[in-house]
């Protein structure tokens, strides 16, 4: 497990003349299990990819340890997301001529692992993520549930310090949808994996510990679950 | 929940007395206020009397006299009409953060109404989150597991009503505050 915080400073970000993130600070501690709530255009997706190194925000700056992460070129920032993060898009972005398998070994066999064991190795991450069954199978012909999780292992698979997730359950039926959270809990309970989960469903916001709740492009609240009793504040 | 219906459901694995029919009760609802005694042999008087349970031996093992009862005939069928009749969904559920997030906009403005929705989702989402650590303990039974389910889809659908609430919140104070 990683000790490094990662730390965000005054992001803003816009489309165009459309503002999607309006200043925001966080620190994400190493271990932590963090969600990111908020309507519909709220930012959450843009502040998932502004924290990965996905995208370079307009203003400020995102450092993990002594690595600044919205300073890096897109080299180092594409390194980054093959050995430190895991980042699963909210839309899969799976490679439609590769097969679930060579999907999940794809960031492995970049990193220079042999295609052997790299696709043994994603075969494993396909079972824990609940789809072994669909490893030869292309995108086409997956459902959107297995699809999903499909993407999901190929973001574990490098066994990442940070796995950023974007509504990782969106298109799972609650049973899949907590064999996934089960899942992520448990990597972040044994494994000291810190997760950064973007999700619009107040069920899955409730594994995380620390709940970062996003309006129009700023934190409305942020509310930590440890020692505090959340509840005995809000009712005080 | 009626205590003479999940007594009769009891009683359909065979005759039994009313230590037997709690121990039954307590086991099968752990999560529920166990059963008092004299809620037992209250609920076995009336259904006896109704002719839906009979007594089927009288026991006297050094203690007290213990009667066990058995269902009858009328007593089954009672069992299977109501076992099989769905429960009535409710037709208005009452939704007391409405009522307070109402007084509060009427008393204090959009912004005391705003604060409370605000303290509440945190509270609710504390609330959530005991419910799932409660489920995913490793020794949590299957019926725990339902149980948390079921608070937590009720739980869920409040907290989407406090965002619905938060986003609109302008109109509803124009609506509450002519
Ligand atoms: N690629 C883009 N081009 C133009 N505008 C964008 C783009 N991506 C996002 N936006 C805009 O930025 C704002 C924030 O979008 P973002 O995707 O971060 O929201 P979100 O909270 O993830 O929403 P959702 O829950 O619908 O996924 C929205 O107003 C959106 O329309
Ligand atoms: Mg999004």
């Amino acid at each position: 497990m990683s000790t490094t915080p990662l730390i965000a400073t005054g992001l803003r970000h816009a489309y165009g003349n459309r503002p999607a993130l309006a200043g925001i600070d966080l620190r994400i501690e190493p271990g932590d299990f963090v969600v990111i709530t908020g309507a519909s255009g709220s930012g959450k997706s843009t502040l998932l990819h502004a924290l990965a190194g996905v995208i370079v925000p307009d203003a400020g700056s995102v450092r993990f340890g002594d690595v600044s992460v919205s300073g890096a070129s897109e080299e180092a920032r594409s390194a980054l997301r093959r050995t430190r993060f895991g980042v699963l898009f909210q839309f899969g972005q799976l490679v439609e001529e590769l097969t679930a398998v060579e999907n999940v070994a794809l960031p492995l066999l970049l990193g220079g692992m042999p295609r052997r064991t790299a696709e043994a190795r994603a075969g494993e991450w396909l079972g824990r993520v609940g789809v072994a069954e669909v490893a030869g199978q292309v995108p086409g012909e997956l459902s959107g549930g297995q699809a999903q999780r499909v993407a999901l292992a190929r973001a574990l698979v490098s066994e990442a310090d940070i796995l950023f997730a974007d509504e990782p359950t969106g298109a799972l039926d609650s049973l899949a949808a907590e064999a996934v959270m089960d899942l992520l809990s448990e990597l972040n309970a044994d494994l000291g994996a810190t997760i950064v989960l973007v999700t619009h469903e107040p069920r899955v916001a409730a594994y995380g510990r620390t709940e970062v709740h996003l309006r129009d492009g700023r934190i409305d609240t942020l509310s930590s679950y440890g020692q505090d009793d959340v509840i005995a504040q809000a009712l005080r | 929940m009626s205590t003479g219906h999940v007594l009769l459901g009891l009683l359909s694995r065979g005759q039994q007395h009313g230590y037997d029919l709690k121990a039954g009760h307590d086991a099968l609802f752990p999560s529920a206020r166990p059963m008092a005694y004299g809620q037992v042999y209250a609920a076995l008087t009336r259904l006896r009397d109704r002719g839906l349970i009979e007594e089927a031996a009288v026991e006297r093992a050094g203690g007290p006299e213990r009667t066990t009862y058995r269902l009858t005939p009328a007593g089954r069928d009672e069992l299977e009409v109501w076992m099989s009749a769905a429960e009535h969904p409710p037709s208005e559920v009452n939704n007391p953060l409405a009522t307070k997030l109402n007084v509060a906009l009427v008393a204090g403005g959009p912004d005391e109404g705003a604060l409370f929705l605000r303290r509440q989702r945190s509270a609710h989402t504390a609330r959530m989150r005991d419910h799932t650590q409660t489920k995913r303990a490793a020794d949590a039974t299957l019926t725990q597991v339902l149980a948390a389910d079921y608070a937590l889809s009720h739980l869920d659908a409040d907290v989407r009503w406090i965002d619905d609430a938060l986003a609109r919140l302008g109109e509803i104070t124009r609506e509450v505050t002519p």
